[in-house]
C-alpha cells in the first residue's frame, strides 16, 4: 500500500488526477459549506437576476430562473458521485460472479452466461440505458437501475477472461487436488488474483458512469428538474448558444474535470498494477 | 499454401461468427421485447391521450395485441419480422420500417464519417506516440487522448460549435447541407444522392456540414484508437523479429510500417468495432446539438411516448448495425492476420 502511494506520487499525471478527484469529492461533500447559495439547488426563482454572465457575485453566472450556477454544479457533483458509487456497488458483484462462474465451470454454463453477456454488450450502451429509462419513470433510482443493467456485462467479460488464464495456474490445480470446494477455488483462490484488474477498471468506470448518466439526463431521460444535474444543465443551455455560453460551458467542463481525474488516476493504476487489458 | 484454402479459412471463420451474431440478435430481440412489455401504465392509453373513450383504448389494445399473453405477442412479432415488418409507430402513425428508413441514413453517414476520422487520426497519433516512447510527443498524445474520452460527445459538440462555428465562423452551425441545394431524394444517403445528381458543389457543401459533428462524435474514439495502437506498437517493437529486421539493415520506416504497425493493427481494429457501438449511441447526443436530422429526435420521442413498436424496431436495427460492423471488423482481421488466413484445421 505504501509502495503504491509512493509510485502514485512519483508521476505527475497521476498526481494531477488525484488532485482533480480530491477537488471533485471535496466540493461534493462540502457543497453545503462551499456553495454561496445552497438554497439554489431547489426551485428558487429570482427573475431580477436571471441569465447573468459570470461575475464576482455569481462566479459562473446564473441560469434562466436566476439560480447561481456554481452552487448548482457543486450539488450536481454530489449527485453524480453517489450515482457512480451505487451503480458500481451493484454492477461489480453481479458481473464478477457471472464471470468467475462462467470462466471456471466452463461447458454449457459458460456458453449460456457469456452469450447472455454478449446480448447485453451488442446493444450500444447508451441505447440500452435509454430504452430501459423509456419504460421506467425518469427518476434517480431508475437511472441507477438502467446504468447498472448495462454495466455488469463488462465485468463479467473481464473476469471471465482473467479466470480462463488463472484456472490453468498451478495454485488452482493444487487447490483442486487437496479437494477444495468449487466455491472456495473461485472466490478465495482465483478472485484475489483478479482484484488489481477489477480495481483499475472500477477507477476508470467511476468516471464513465458519471459520463453515461449525464448523457441520459442530457436527453431528458435521467434526473428531473429541479434536482441539479450536469447533463440536463447542458441540455437546457444549449438552446441559448452562443450568447449565454456559461449555461453550457461550465456544466460541460465540470463533467470533463471529474471524468478526466478518474481517467488519469485509472491510467496510472493500470501501469502500477500491470493490469493492461 | 494456395489462395483458395486461405479464402476458405476466412469464410469458415466468418460463417461461425455470423451464426453467433444471429444467435445474439435473437437474444437482443427477446431482451428488448421483454423490456418494452414491462412498461408500467397502458401504452394504448398513453398513445390516445386522456380524452379517449374506454372503447377506443380497448380497440387499440386489441390492434397492438396487448390483450394476448406475452409469448404469443412475441410470436406475432417474429412472424411480422420475417415479412420485414416492425409494426406501426403510434407516434407518427406510419410503419416503423418507413420511419427508420427515413432517419437512419443521416445517422449512418455521421457515424461513418466519424469512423473514418477515428482511423485516419487515431492510428497515426498512436504510431507517432510509439515512435517517441516516453518523449514529449508521447505524453502529449496521451493527454489529448485521455481528454478525448473524458467528456461526453455532447460536451465536445458544444465546445467545438462555440469555437469553430461562432467564435471563428469556419463551419456551419447546423443541418446536413445548405438550403440553396436541392438534391433529389434517391437513396436517403446525401453523399450518394449528391453524386447521383452529379453535383460536386453540393457534395463539398455536405462535407463541410458534416465535419464538426463527425469530429465531435469521433473524439473519444480517436483517443482510444491512439492509446491502443501506441501500447501495442511499443510491445511489438520489443519483439525479436524487429531486432532481426534492424540487423538486416531494413530502413526504419519499413520496419515501422510492415513489422511493427501491422501486428499492432489487429487489437486496434477490435476496439474500433466496439467504438462503433458507442458511436451508435453517442450519435443521439451529437445530433441533438447540431440539429442533425437523424434517428436521435425520433428515438427520444418514441421512448418518451412509450411507442412500443418503434422502440423495439429502433433498438433492433441499431443492434443489427452494430453486429454487422463487428462482422466487417472480424473479416478485416481475418484478412490481415496470417495465422487466421493460413489456418487449415481450426476456424
Amino acid at each position: 500500500m505504501r509502495r503504491a502511494i509512493d509510485i502514485i506520487l512519483s508521476r505527475p499525471l497521476s498526481i494531477a488526477g488525484t488532485a482533480l478527484i480530491a477537488i471533485v469529492v471535496l466540493s461534493a461533500v462540502l457543497a453545503d459549506l462551499l456553495a454561496p447559495f445552497p438554497e439554489h439547488r431547489g426551485t428558487v426563482v429570482d427573475f431580477t437576476n436571471f441569465n447573468q454572465p459570470p461575475s464576482r457575485h455569481n462566479l459562473m453566472g446564473t441560469d434562466l430562473v436566476g439560480r447561481d450556477l456554481f452552487s448548482r454544479i457543486l450539488y450536481a457533483y454530489r449527485l453524480s458521485l453517489i450515482l457512480g458509487a451505487v451503480v458500481l456497488a451493484l454492477a461489480v458483484p453481479v458481473g464478477v460472479t457471472v464471470g468467475l462462474v462462467a470462466g471456471y465451470l466452463g461447458g454449457w454454463v459458460r456458453f449460456a452466461l457469456m452469450r447472455t453477456t454478449d446480448v447485453f454488450l451488442s446493444i450500444p450502451p447508451l441505447v440500452l440505458a435509454m430504452s430501459i429509462m423509456g419504460v421506467l419513470e425518469p427518476t434517480l433510482t431508475n437511472g441507477m437501475i438502467a446504468v447498472t443493467v448495462m454495466w455488469w456485462p463488462w465485468y463479467s467479460r473481464l473476469v471471465h477472461n482473467l479466470t480462463l488464464a488463472e484456472r490453468e495456474e498451478g495454485y488452482v490445480l493444487a487447490a483442486e487436488i487437496i479437494g477444495a470446494s468449487r466455491f472456495h477455488i473461485m472466490f478465495r483462490e482465483i478472485l484475489p488474483n483478479c482484484v488489481p484488474a477489477i480495481l483499475t477498471k472500477m477507477t476508470l468506470d467511476l468516471g464513465f458512469v458519471i459520463l453515461i448518466a449525464s448523457s441520459l439526463s442530457f436527453l431528458g431521460l435521467g434526473v428531473q428538474p429541479p434536482t441539479p444535474d450536469l447533463g440536463s444543465m447542458v441540455a437546457e443551455g444549449a438552446q441559448y448558444l452562443p450568447d449565454s455560453w456559461w449555461l453550457t460551458v461550465f456544466p460541460g467542463l465540470a463533467i470533463l474535470v471529474a471524468v478526466f481525474g478518474f481517467n488519469l488516476l485509472g491510467d496510472a493504476l493500470r501501469e502500477i498494477l500491470g493490469t493492461d487489458q | 499454401m494456395s489462395d483458395g484454402s486461405a479464402m476458405s479459412a476466412v469464410l469458415r471463420l466468418l460463417a461461425g461468427r455470423l451464426a453467433i451474431s444471429l444467435l445474439v440478435l435473437a437474444g437482443v430481440s427477446v431482451l428488448i421485447f421483454a423490456i418494452a412489455r414491462v412498461i408500467p401504465g397502458d401504452p394504448a392509453r398513453i398513445a390516445l391521450g386522456p380524452n379517449a373513450t374506454p372503447e377506443q383504448v380497448e380497440k387499440l389494445r386489441g390492434e397492438l395485441r396487448l390483450d394476448q399473453p406475452i409469448w404469443l405477442q412475441y410470436g406475432h412479432f417474429l412472424s411480422d419480422l420475417s415479412r420485414g415488418e416492425l409494426g406501426t409507430s403510434l407516434y407518427t402513425n406510419r410503419p416503423v420500417t418507413r420511419d427508420i428508413a427515413q432517419f437512419l441514413p443521416a445517422t449512418l453517414e455521421l457515424i461513418l464519417a466519424a469512423g473514418i476520422l477515428m482511423v485516419c487520426i487515431g492510428l497515426p497519433l498512436g504510431i507517432i506516440a510509439a515512435k517517441n516512447e516516453g518523449g514529449f510527443l508521447d505524453n502529449l498524445v496521451r493527454i489529448v487522448s485521455l481528454l478525448g474520452v473524458s467528456a461526453p460527445s455532447f460536451v465536445w459538440a458544444v465546445i467545438l460549435m462555440l469555437l469553430f462555428a461562432f467564435f471563428l465562423p469556419l463551419f456551419p452551425i447546423a443541418g446536413r447541407i445548405g438550403t440553396e441545394f436541392e438534391i433529389p431524394h434517391v437513396t436517403g444517403f446525401l453523399f450518394v444522392d449528391c453524386l447521383l445528381a452529379r453535383r460536386l458543389d453540393a457534395f463539398a457543401d455536405a462535407l463541410w456540414h458534416i465535419a464538426l459533428p463527425a469530429f465531435a462524435l469521433a473524439l473519444s474514439g480517436i483517443g482510444q484508437a491512439a492509446r491502443l495502437t501506441r501500447a501495442n506498437m511499443v510491445e511489438t517493437y520489443k519483439r525479436p523479429h524487429i531486432e532481426m529486421a534492424r540487423s538486416y539493415g531494413f530502413p526504419e520506416w519499413r520496419i515501422a510500417r510492415k513489422y511493427a504497425f501491422r501486428p499492432s493493427l489487429i487489437p486496434s481494429l477490435t476496439i474500433i468495432g466496439l467504438d462503433f457501438a458507442a458511436m451508435l449511441g453517442n450519435a443521439f447526443l451529437v445530433e441533438a446539438i447540431f440539429a442533425w436530422p437523424g434517428l436521435s429526435r425520433y428515438g427520444v420521442a418514441v421512448i418518451l411516448r412509450k411507442d412500443l413498436n418503434a422502440i423495439v424496431g429502433t433498438v433492433l436495427i441499431i443492434s443489427a448495425a452494430f453486429l454487422i460492423a463487428n462482422l466487417v471488423v472480424d473479416l478485416l482481421i481475418a484478412l490481415i492476420n496470417p495465422r487466421i488466413r493460413h489456418s487449415r484445421d481450426r476456424a
